[in-house]
């Protein structure tokens, strides 16, 4: 085998015989997943002719054979359950303490200015290393996972509400007060939806967290989890079904981040319109 | 004036008016002991060297910034704020990004506590006004700059206000869409009856659409002047006794 036939530049001739939009499509494509789809290729022809470990790094095949089984079978259904779980009950409880705090704290300046430094220090101080501390406190059950998740994602969120409410145009909220605009309304129709463009940093920031967060805690102490699988699967020796969880955790990830693009897409349009 | 008309309002009286600012802890005179009466509907156009005021005199009038001493009076009550027959209309459009400029223009009626629907009528009167009425689902960064800025008039007029306060409105534009939008003002201004408070830097703008032209001085100490300029409307700006008076202008402030 020559290594033309893994190469995709050599195969660009054959792209202006198409029609220039599929061809734009198929550049834009090949742009975007061209780089991924030649790491993977190059996985699957090293791993089968041997050129690295196939014993670490089983080739593609095996790999989504065994996520295909684990889907299909349902061995991993509990585990993307009580993940799902824990990383959305901490998530959410982030967003619903996150949200409203910040969104007060940010319009509130002393509060703000006292509270800051605090935040600073909680927002540099790993929510890894204060595992164990809330592994002592809590437990070595859901609540300490759910609670170091939620703790990582908290601050993320909490500071870009923050900082969304800062930044929000002072000269607005004056155009509304000319108007006779009161306290609640500036902030229901001025403050809040300037701020969510900032709200939705913070939230795919702490989406992405979470995901860290809830493989860390299942790792520890844990017997269910996709956290948990990859562990149990590398002591194991299954490393297809390793490489398959941490797949699937990645789709996760993918998945959530995809969600919430949407989600702002459609709420924050007009951030976008120029662009 | 008519006894069948409503009696006109929006007078102005200026008492003893003093703004100061604390400026690295010493305190800058801004405003000194200032008088003035305008006249209910009549154009009064603020001009001054950058840094003299004009824009606090504005503010002050708007409510938006309390004197340190002496009061302003509109229809013979004191302005302890903002208020309802006042509106403003300032240098940058202040649009909402996140609304459609039908919405935008409906904003100041929503805040007066007109339901979203009703506000949105009265909104597209005051569109087409500005000569808007295509871009009604558009959004503000859609807009140019001259858009934007009829955007911003047209929803100060939606609230019907019997002084209109304009601080350099047509600072930023280019100098065409700056000629069109002054003949808009002098025929909005013609059209709802309101007394125009207008700053400008523009001379030749301060002219084509004001009764009168109160002249801030830069020295402390020195007074304001108040220069009448009487010319027919529509005004011509090259009609000769234009063309003097803004020469006349110009040499007060040292331009030739
Ligand atoms: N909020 C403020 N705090 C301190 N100084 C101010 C403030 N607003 C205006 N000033 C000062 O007052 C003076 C007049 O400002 P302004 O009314 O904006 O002038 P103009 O609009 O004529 O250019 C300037 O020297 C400015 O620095
Ligand atoms: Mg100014």
């Amino acid at each position: 085998m020559t290594f033309q036939t893994i190469d995709p530049p050599l195969r660009l001739p054959a792209l202006p015989v198409l029609s220039s939009r599929a061809g734009a499509l198929a550049r834009a494509g090949l742009k975007r997943f061209g780089l991924l789809g030649g790491f993977l290729l190059f996985w699957q022809v090293a791993a089968t002719n041997g050129w690295i470990n196939p014993t670490i790094f089983p080739p593609l095949d095996t790999i989504i054979a065994a996520l295909w089984n684990s889907l299909t079978s349902g061995a991993y259904m509990d585990d993307i359950a009580i993940s799902l779980q824990r990383a959305g009950l901490a998530y959410g409880a982030a967003i619903l303490l996150g949200i409203p705090l910040g969104l007060f704290m940010g319009q509130i300046k002393p509060l703000e200015q006292a509270l800051d430094p605090i935040l600073q220090f909680f927002r540099q101080t790993s929510a890894l290393a204060l595992y164990p501390v809330f592994i002592l406190l809590l437990g070595l059950g859901e609540a300490s996972k759910v609670f170091v998740i939620f703790w990582a994602t908290l601050f993320p969120i909490l500071l870009a509400t923050i900082g969304g409410v800062k930044e929000v145009d002072r000269k607005l909220v004056e155009m509304a007060q000319t108007f006779g605009a009161a306290r609640l309304t500036i902030f229901r129709r001025i403050i809040l939806p300037a701020s969510v463009p900032a709200i939705f940093v913070g939230l795919r920031l702490s989406a992405t967290t979470a995901l860290l967060l809830l493989i860390a805690a299942e790792m520890i102490g844990a017997n269910k989890g996709l956290g948990f699988q990859v562990m149990n699967a590398q002591y194991n020796f299954q490393i297809p079904q390793m490489f398959a969880a941490i797949i699937l955790l990645a789709l996760f990830g993918l998945a959530a981040n995809a969600l919430l693009v949407a989600l702002q897409r459609r709420l924050c349009r007009w951030s976008e319109l120029a662009r | 004036m008519t006894t069948l008309e409503k009696a006109k309002k929006g007078e102005v009286a200026v008492r003893g008016l003093s703004k100061s600012f604390a400026l690295k802890g010493q305190p800058l005179a801004v405003l000194r002991d200032l008088n003035l009466n305008i006249r209910a509907g009549e154009s009064l156009a603020i001009v001054g060297p950058s840094g003299c005021g004009k824009t606090t005199l504005l503010r002050v009038l708007a409510g938006l910034e309390a004197p340190d001493s002496g009061e302003v009076l509109i229809d013979g009550a004191k302005v302890g704020g903002v208020g309802r027959e006042r509106a403003i209309i300032f240098q940058e459009p202040r649009l909402l990004p996140w609304l459609n400029v039908l919405r935008n223009v409906g904003f100041g009626l929503e805040m007066r506590g007109l339901p979203r629907d009703r506000a949105e009528a009265h909104a597209r009167r005051y569109i087409r006004l500005v000569g808007l009425a295509e871009f009604e689902e558009a959004y503000p960064r859609q807009l140019s700059g001259g858009m934007a800025q009829r955007v911003g008039i047209a929803r100060a007029l939606t609230v019907q206000p019997e002084i209109l306060l304009l601080d350099e409105p047509l600072g930023a534009l280019d100098a065409m869409t700056k000629l069109t939008m002054q003949e808009e003002l002098a025929r909005i201004w013609r059209e709802e009856q309101v007394t125009l408070i207008l700053v400008t830097h523009d001379l030749e703008e301060a002219i084509f659409l004001a009764d009168r032209v109160l002249v801030l001085p830069k020295e402390k100490g020195a007074v304001p002047r108040l220069i009448n300029v009487e010319l027919p409307r529509p005004r011509d700006r090259n009609d000769t006794v234009f063309v003097a008076m803004r020469r006349q202008l110009m040499a007060e402030f040292g331009l030739h």
